[in-house]
Parts: C-alpha cells; structure tokens; sequence
C-alpha cells in the first residue's frame, strides 16, 4: 500500500478496467448519489470536507463549485485539467495511467453537482497514451450506462470527451486552458469574468485538477468528518508528493496532509544518494520559492509553507544537492519560463528574457556585483504584475534563492566560478 | 518564441483526409459545439498522417475546422509538439528540465551530440535521427 486513499490500490493488477475497478467499491459513490442526494447536498459534503484544489492554488474545491450561478439559461461545463505541466510534478500522470476509473466518477459528481451535462478532460500532448487509457475507460463506463443519456438510470445526463494540448506550460493555467480547448492559441484571459461565470465557449465552467476529481469520490461516499481524519483543520486529507532528483527512492507517495518534509524525504524516499548531502528543498514544483535543508523539518501543508515564504504548490518536490550550484540551478529554471512566456504580457515577456540573460552572464564568469539585485529587481517587477500566474512563477524562485543562498551568488561574481557545481564537471569530463 | 517559422505563402499541393482516417475527423468534430475547438484533434491526426505538417496539410485543417489558414499556422506555431518541418524516423527529445538536470540530462544530451554528429534540432543527413531538447516530460526515475 503506497497511500492511505488515492494510491490505496493504485498497483493493483487490472484497477484500469472497469470490472476490477468495481470490485474494489468504484462507481459506489456515484450509484448512492444519483438519485439519493441533491447537487446541492454534494457541495456542501465537498465544503465540509475541507479538500482544496490540488494543482497547485489550493482554493477550496466546495467554494469554487458553489460560484456556478444557479441560475443560467447557458450550458455548463466541468474541465478537468491533466496539463500537469509544472516541472516536478508527475502525480497526475501515474493517477490517470492506473486508475482511469475514478476521474471519470469524480468528473461525472463533479458535473451533477454543478449542473453540467458535458465534461472534457485537457491532457498535455504528451500524455496520448493516457488519453488511450481514458478513451477506453470511458467506452466502457458508456458500455455500463455510467455516461450517455441516463447515468445509473436516473436521467442525469453527461457525457465525457478527452481533449489534448500539444505542448505548452502556460495551457495548465485554467484560462489558457479554455482558451485552448476552444481552439485559440492557449494565451490566458482576463479575470474576472471568472471561468465559473464565463468559462468555456463564455459559459459557467468548474476547471479543476486530476488529484482533487479524484478526491470526490471517496469524500462522497464515506463523508466529510471521515475525509478529516487526514492533514488538519485546514489542510484536511491527504496529497500525492512527486519526489525527484538525487534521493535513493524518487517517485509518488501520497501523505496525509502536515507530514513533515523529513518523513518524506529521509523516511519515504530513503534519503540522498550515497555521498550527497541535502541542500535546499523546492517543496511545490518549479514555481515556488525553495527552502534551505535548515527547514526540513517543516510540514507540508499549505499554512506551514506559506509561513515559511512557499507554498505546497502542485506537490512537485525537487531535491537539490550540496554538490549542485544553486546559480546554475536557477537558470536552469528561469530558462525554462523564458522560453514558456506566452508572449500576451510585458512584465513576464520581457522579464523573463533579460532575468536568462543575467543568469547567463553570472554563470558565464562576467557577472558584476549589481547584477545580484537586479536579478531581484526585475523579480519584484513581475511579482503581481503579469497578466496571468506565470509571471509570478518565474519570479517566486529567484526571490527564494537570493533570501537563502546569496552567498552563492557573490561567490560567482567574486570568483568568477560556482562554489561546487557537480553537474558542470560532469559535463567538463564528456567534453574532454 | 525564439524561433519564427514563415507562413509559407507560394500555393501548396491540394491534400485530402485519406479514407479510413474521415470517422476520426467527423468524431472531433462531432465532440464539441463549435468546429473550432477541434483545430488541435485536426492538427494531430494530420501530424500522425503525414509525420509533419506540411504547408498542403496546414490547409487542409484550415478546410476542415473553417478557419483562416493563418490563424491555424498562428496555433501550430504555438505548441512546441507539432512538427513544422519534417523530423527524422526516431525523433529523440531530452528532458533538460531540473530534475532531469540534476540527474545527468546534460551528459546525456552532449553524448547524443557527440554520437549523432548533430545539435538541438537538427537531423541527421540520412534521415533518421531529430535531436531536440525538451522540458517536464515528467519520466520519474524508476
């Protein structure tokens, strides 16, 4: 057992069929709902529950449906967003590769509670072996009368499609998203209007994440106070972790909520690679500002991490080494949003493209002292100023790097060197 | 948006959806309330036809999903997946990202270099390898 919810039975041989699927208690939730309970009911249990949105912006999943105006003579539309595109986060991807089945339910409760007769699932380009496995898991719940015209018989209709993106960070944010599945370039939009008032094709749309759908179910059927048992009061249940880089053990693990980093990473991950010491944690995928291994023994959840100046993000843990220089790590990820920027905006456009250059200057050896607050001033330009959230990505990492490791940085303007970068003598040996 | 591929504007071979692929594009079509919205099904059924999009397959989605062939090249272009020139038979893309990074995706991609004789995005002159790095294809270490 990998996980006390999510990945309870997630290596269980067969799960991404529908027979074995139900054996283990799946469409149970969906079977007592339709025709049992109003969707009314069903927001409420998910409010009480406390679950919160799981990529990344943790916004309370029971508040966000409830903003669906009752009434509206438009269509309604739930999106579930399996972009997963945050660097270090891979949770999605095993979810949906595994057990097919239970986003489909949690989509199909979704939609009954918000009203919502048509559901499209947004994967990135590269998951087009999950949208097989979706596709045949949806044939198959239409086969048993879960989708079509009448869901378990009670005349609810929905009706699910799979849609996928094809390369491009900015369609996970939930705007860009829409924008992409009507067929536009994936620029993102102005809110408000938010997308639960004028979502897809300008009709109320809930966008949601894989891990949160997924959560439905089970909070459905056994109730709030049973989902609280994990996490605390305002972190309830539990959240899928994706580990990466230099640990003996990298992968998913799913944790109640308010499990210390340490438990993860020492515990769960059987700690660094022989010969590697930690350094700095960046807790919630590329985006969020890391910590210092001085702070190992926060929790995480989402109040822990934002006292500490982060956030839990996507859940996407990457570990950094005593042996990686923090300067070169950075780049690394600043390139990445550089190269990402949708092109809409000026502060994150622009921006981003001279915070690559700086870093290429640094690390080039010709670095100059004032470059090390320029990196931040330009950061603190962005911050809160872009159009959308991928600015504010680009420029929380810096932010966090400069409070915890500006020696490193001075090191490099001082000496024209990194003070270690295991990845750049590696690299000098292939050259060689 | 470091590269700027050129709306190609001399007038292209005129190229139709072969027989057994017209029920997939009548089900993108069919799936959504408005045609345009089926622009990226159509632009990857075309790309997994032909193994690029070529000027000719541009149009003909252009066709399908009735839009302006330049707005359909202004969407291709967008997505870093769709091939808008012709990629060789194995298309290898490195994961550069940090984790990967951290992991040896670097010597791993200079090796390739190396091994291959060619760079980020190019092809071999037979044809068969593409090069190109790429960020958060998300394989986990297993």
């Amino acid at each position: 057992m990998r996980g006390p919810l999510l990945f309870k039975d997630i290596d269980t041989p067969g799960l991404k069929g529908i027979a074995r699927y139900r054996e283990l208690g799946g469409y149970e939730a969906l079977a007592q709902t339709m025709g049992h309970s109003t969707p009314e009911a069903c927001i409420d249990v998910v409010k009480a529950s406390g679950l919160r949105g799981r990529g990344g912006a943790g916004f309370p999943t029971g508040l966000k449906w409830s903003f669906v105006p009752k009434q509206s003579p438009k269509p309604r539309y739930i999106v579930c967003n399996a972009d997963e595109s945050e660097p270090g986060t891979f949770k999605d991807r095993e979810l949906m590769e595994k057990n097919p089945h239970l986003l489909i339910e949690g989509m199909i409760l979704a939609g009954y509670a918000i009203g919502s007769h048509v559901g499209y699932i947004y994967l990135r380009g590269e998951f087009e072996y999950i949208q097989r496995i979706l596709d045949a898991a949806i044939a198959e719940a239409r086969q048993a009368g879960l989708l079509g015209d009448s869901v378990f018989g009670s005349g609810y209709a929905f009706e699910l499609h799979t849609h996928l993106g094809a390369g491009a960070y900015i369609c996970g944010e939930e705007t860009a998203l829409l924008s992409s599945l009507e067929g536009y370039r994936g620029q993102p939009r102005l809110k408000p209007p938010f997308p639960a008032v004028e979502g897809l094709y300008a009709c109320p749309t809930v966008v949601n994440n894989v891990e949160t759908l997924m959560a439905v179910p089970p909070i459905l059927k056994h109730g709030a106070a049973w989902y609280r048992q994990w996490g605390n009061e305002k972190s309830p249940g539990t959240k899928v972790f994706s580990v990466s880089g230099p640990v003996k053990r990298p992968g998913n693990y799913e944790v109640a909520l308010g499990t210390s980093m340490k438990v993860l990473i020492d515990d769960l991950c059987g700690g660094m690679r022989d010969g590697l010491e930690l350094k700095a944690i960046i807790p919630g995928g590329s985006s969020v500002p890391m910590l210092p291994a001085s702070d190992l023994d926060t929790p995480l959840d989402y109040e822990s991490m934002n006292a500490k100046g982060t956030f839990l993000g996507s859940g996407g843990v990457i570990v950094i080494d005593d042996q990686t220089c923090i300067v070169d790590a950075l780049y690394n990820i600043t390139r990445f949003y550089a190269h990402e920027s949708c092109g809409k905006c000026t502060p994150c456009r622009e921006g981003t493209f001279w915070l690559s250059e700086i870093f290429e200057r640094l690390l080039s050896g010709k670095g100059r002292m004032e470059d090390i607050d320029l990196l931040g001033d330009i950061a603190d330009n962005i911050l809160g100023k872009s159009f959308c959230a991928l600015g504010d990505a680009a420029a929380m990492p810096i932010q966090g790097a400069l409070k915890h490791f500006r020696h490193e940085f001075e090191h490099l303007v001082t000496h024209q060197r990194s003070l270690v970068n295991r990845r750049k003598a590696e690299l000098a040996e292939v050259r060689a | 948006m470091s590269h700027a591929p050129v709306m190609p504007t001399e007038a292209a071979p005129r190229l139709e959806w072969p027989a057994a692929l017209l029920p997939e594009v009548e089900a993108a079509l069919a799936r959504y309330p408005v045609k345009r919205s089926a622009v990226l099904p159509a632009l990857w059924l075309a790309q997994r036809q032909w193994g690029w999009l070529s000027p000719s397959a541009l149009q003909l989605v252009a066709r399908t999903v009735e839009l302006p062939e330049p707005e359909v090249f202004g969407i291709a272009t967008f997505y870093t997946m769709f091939n808008l020139q012709p990629v060789g038979r194995y298309h290898l893309q490195v994961c550069m990202t940090l984790s990967c990074s951290l992991m040896g995706a670097d010597r791993l991609f200079k090796h390739l270099e190396k091994r291959l004789g060619i760079g980020h995005g190019q092809t071999t002159p037979d044809g068969r390898f593409t090069l190109r790095k790429v960020d958060a294809l998300l394989e986990r270490l297993r």
